[in-house]
C-alpha cells in the first residue's frame, strides 16, 4: 500500500461509534475516514465533543458501555483491528500502538512509584523481572529528559509537576518502541512553556525513533508546528482533509476558515478575533442536511447558488486538490 | 536550567518521609488504638513464647489436683482434669489469634478479589455477584454456624486428629461466611477507580483486566481493606469463642477461650474467676482489635494530611 510514497501505517474507514444512552443514540463518530502513514505526525483537530477522542479510543479499541463500535475497519498494518481477538489486541496495546492522555497526572496510578510503573510495561510485555524493568526504566526516564532518574524514578505520581507526568507518560508509550503513539491533547493540561517543551520532546523522539503520531488537539498553533497533514473534524465527521500547508493556505471549509479566524496572527490587526457563532450541534438529533449548516456563515452568502441543499442532504468528501478533501456543497 | 534543577534538589528533600512514617504518626495520635495496639502485641508475644511462658504441659492432667483453686504452684489452679488453667488460657491465645488471623486472611482475601472483580467487570458479572452476597448476608450467621459445625463436627481430617480437624474445620466455616463485608467495600472503591484515567491508561499500555484489577485496582483499595480486615479479627474472635463455647467450635483437650469459658460452667458459682478470666481475654483481644481498626482508619485515610 503505497501513496505519495511512504507506506501507509494505519488506515480508518468508514469508522462509527455510537453511545447508547438513556436520551438516545449519541453518534460520536460517524462514518470518519483517514489513514496514516510510517513516521508521520497526523493532526486531529476539532472542538470538544466533536468525536476525536472517541475515534482514537475506537482505534484502540477502548470503548465501554454505552459505547459501541458500529461499524467500519481499523487496518493497521493490513490487520483489521476491530476483528482482532481481545488477547492479541491486549498484547498490541502499547507494544505497537500506544496512547498518551489530557491529565498526566491521573493517568499514572498513585500508590506505585513511577519506576515501578514504567517497569511493569517491560514486565507485561517482555516478561523482563522487576529489577531488569527497572533498569530499563532509568535508560527511559533519562531519554524523556528527567534530570537525576535514578532518584527521580522512586518518586510517587503526586510529587510530579504536570510536565514531569507528562514525560513520564511518553517514557512509558514509547517504551517499546511503538510503530504509532495517539497523543490525545497531550499539552492541553500543561502551561505555554512546558507545552512546548514536551512538543519539541515528542518531535524529537518521533524523528528519532520513527514513530507516527496521531496528534489530536483543538490548538491550530500546534499543528501548524508539528503536523505533516490535517484532519478537520466537525459533529462525528472529517470535514476537510490536507497537508498542514494547504490547510493554513487555503482552507476551504467554512468551518476550518471559521477556526483560523479565531486565531490571532502576527502582525495583523483585528479589533476583535472571529468567532463561530452557535455551538455544535446535539450528536443524538442531528440536522438532516450539513451539520455545519446551522452555523454557516458561507451558506448565507451563496444562498442564490446552493438554495436549500446545506439543509437537506449532507455533503459527501470533494476532492479539491492532491490530497484534499472537503465536506461542503461549495465545491461540488 | 539551573533554577529548575535547584526547584527539583529542594522537592526531593522535602519528601523523604515516607508514607508509613505519616501514617504512624497520625495512629500515635490515637490514644486508645495505642493502647490497643499494645495489648494486641502483649497477647501476640504470649501466644508465640507460649512453650517458654507457660509454667505446665497444658495437656497434662493430675487427677489428685482436680478443681483446685489458686495457689502458689498453679496460680489460676486447676481444672476438672487436673490441667493447669494459667498454661491452658496461654495456650488458648495460640489457637484463638491463630484462627482470627488465619479466617482472616483468607475471607478478607477472597473478598477483595471477588468485589474487585464484581465492581471492575460490572454488568451481569457485577450483578450475579452482588445477589449471592445479598443471599449469604440475609443468612443468620450464628445458626448457620452452629448448623455448618455441627454437620462437620464428626469429620476428620486425613493426617490430623478429631480435635485438630476441628480447629481446621472452624477455620474453613467462618471463612466461608466472612467475605462478604469485604466483598462489598472493595467493590466500592473498585467502582470508583475504574473510571479514573490511569485505569484507562493501563488500558492503553497493554494491561489485561485481571492484570489491573490485581496490580492496580487492589492495591489502590489497601488502607480500606486492612481496615475492615482489622475489625474483622475481632469478630473472628468472638465467633470462634462462641462456637466453642456451645461445643460446636474447637473441640476439647485443645484449649481455646471459648471451650474453656464451657469448661468453667460448671464451678461458675464456686470460682467464677475461671469463667471470667477466659472471657475477660476474649473482650480485651476483641476490643483492642476494633480500636486499632478505628485508629487505622483514621491513619490511613487519604483524605487527612499530616
Amino acid at each position: 500500500m503505497q501513496r505519495d510514497g511512504r507506506e501507509i501505517l494505519l488506515e480508518v474507514r468508514d469508522l462509527r461509534t455510537y453511545f447508547f444512552t438513556e436520551d438516545g443514540v449519541v453518534k460520536a463518530v460517524d462514518g470518519v475516514s483517514f489513514h496514516v502513514r510510517r513516521g508521520e505526525i497526523l493532526g486531529l483537530v476539532g472542538e470538544s465533543g466533536c468525536g476525536k477522542s472517541v475515534t482514537s479510543l475506537s482505534i484502540m479499541r477502548l470503548i465501554t458501555p454505552p459505547g459501541r463500535i458500529l461499524g467500519g475497519q481499523v487496518l493497521f498494518d493490513g490487520i483489521d483491528l476491530l476483528k482482532l481477538p481481545e488477547p492479541e489486541m491486549v498484547r498490541l496495546r502499547g507494544s505497537r500502538i500506544s496512547m498518551i492522555f489530557q491529565q498526566p497526572v491521573s493517568c499514572l496510578n498513585p500508590v506505585f512509584k513511577i519506576g515501578d510503573q514504567i517497569a511493569e510495561v517491560f514486565q507485561v510485555h517482555e516478561g523482563l523481572s522487576r529489577i531488569e524493568g527497572w533498569k530499563r526504566a532509568i535508560e527511559l526516564l533519562q531519554m524523556v529528559g528527567i534530570p537525576d532518574p535514578e532518584r527521580r524514578a522512586h518518586s510517587y505520581p503526586h510529587e510530579l509537576s504536570g510536565g514531569m507526568a507528562q514525560r513520564v507518560m511518553i517514557a512509558m508509550a514509547l517504551a517499546l518502541g511503538p510503530e504509532l503513539l495517539i497523543a490525545d491533547e497531550p499539552t492541553t493540561a500543561l502551561d505555554v512553556t512546558i507545552q512546548a517543551q514536551i512538543l519539541d520532546l515528542m518531535r524529537e523522539l518521533q524523528r528519532r525513533m520513527h514513530t507516527a503520531i496521531i496528534l489530536i488537539t483543538h490548538d491550530m498553533g500546534i499543528v501548524a508546528e508539528m503536523c505533516d497533514r490535517v484532519a478537520v473534524m466537525y459533529a462525528g465527521q472529517i470535514i476537510e482533509e490536507a497537508d498542514v500547508r494547504t490547510i493554513f493556505a487555503d482552507p476551504q471549509h467554512p468551518y476550518t476558515r471559521g477556526l483560523l479566524g479565531s486565531i490571532p496572527v502576527m502582525g495583523v490587526v483585528k479589533p476583535r478575533l472571529d468567532t463561530i457563532p452557535g455551538t455544535v450541534p446535539n450528536l443524538i438529533n442531528l440536522p438532516p442536511g450539513c451539520r455545519f449548516a446551522p452555523r454557516c456563515q458561507a451558506r448565507l452568502e451563496h444562498q442564490a447558488r446552493l438554495g436549500n441543499r446545506c439543509l437537506e442532504e449532507n455533503p459527501p468528501l470533494f476532492h479539491t486538490g492532491p490530497g484534499h478533501q472537503v465536506r461542503c456543497w461549495l465545491y461540488r | 536550567m539551573a533554577t529548575a534543577e535547584l526547584r527539583a534538589e529542594a522537592l526531593l528533600t522535602v519528601r523523604e518521609e515516607s508514607y508509613l512514617l505519616i501514617v504512624w504518626r497520625r495512629f500515635r495520635r490515637h490514644r486508645v488504638a495505642l493502647v490497643g495496639a499494645v495489648i494486641l502485641l502483649a497477647f501476640i508475644l504470649i501466644a508465640v513464647l507460649a512453650p517458654w511462658i507457660a509454667p505446665y504441659d497444658p495437656y497434662a492432667q493430675n487427677l489428685l489436683l482436680k478443681n483446685a483453686g489458686p495457689s502458689p504452684a498453679h496460680w489460676l489452679g486447676t481444672d476438672e482434669l487436673g490441667r493447669d488453667v494459667l498454661s491452658r488460657l496461654i495456650y488458648a491465645a495460640r489457637i484463638s489469634l491463630t484462627v482470627a488471623f488465619v479466617v482472616t486472611l483468607i475471607s478478607q482475601t477472597t473478598g477483595a478479589l471477588i468485589g474487585a472483580i464484581s465492581g471492575y467487570f460490572g454488568g451481569w458479572v457485577d450483578n450475579v455477584i452482588q445477589r449471592v452476597v445479598d443471599f449469604m448476608l440475609t443468612l443468620p450467621l450464628l445458626p448457620l454456624l452452629l448448623t455448618v459445625s455441627a454437620l462437620l463436627s464428626d469429620v476428620t481430617l486425613p493426617g490430623l486428629t478429631r480435635e485438630w480437624s476441628s480447629v481446621v474445620i472452624i477455620i474453613l466455616v467462618l471463612s466461608l461466611f466472612g467475605w462478604m463485608g469485604s466483598a462489598r467495600l472493595v467493590r466500592g472503591v473498585v467502582l470508583s477507580l475504574r473510571e479514573q484515567t490511569f485505569t484507562e491508561a493501563a488500558r492503553a499500555l497493554g494491561m489485561s483486566d485481571l492484570q489491573i484489577v490485581i496490580r492496580h485496582m487492589i492495591p489502590n483499595a489497601m488502607a480500606p481493606i486492612i481496615v475492615s480486615a482489622t475489625l474483622s479479627l475481632g469478630t473472628v474472635i468472638i465467633l470462634e469463642a462462641a462456637l466453642s463455647f456451645l461445643g460446636f467450635g474447637v473441640q476439647p483437650p485443645v484449649p481455646t477461650w471459648g471451650n474453656m469459658l464451657n469448661n468453667a460452667q460448671a464451678d461458675m458459682w464456686t470460682q467464677p474467676f475461671k469463667a471470667i478470666i477466659p472471657g475477660f481475654c476474649i473482650f480485651l483481644t476483641s476490643l483492642s482489635f476494633n480500636f486499632v481498626g478505628d485508629g487505622l482508619r483514621d491513619a490511613l485515610d487519604p483524605r487527612l494530611k499530616r
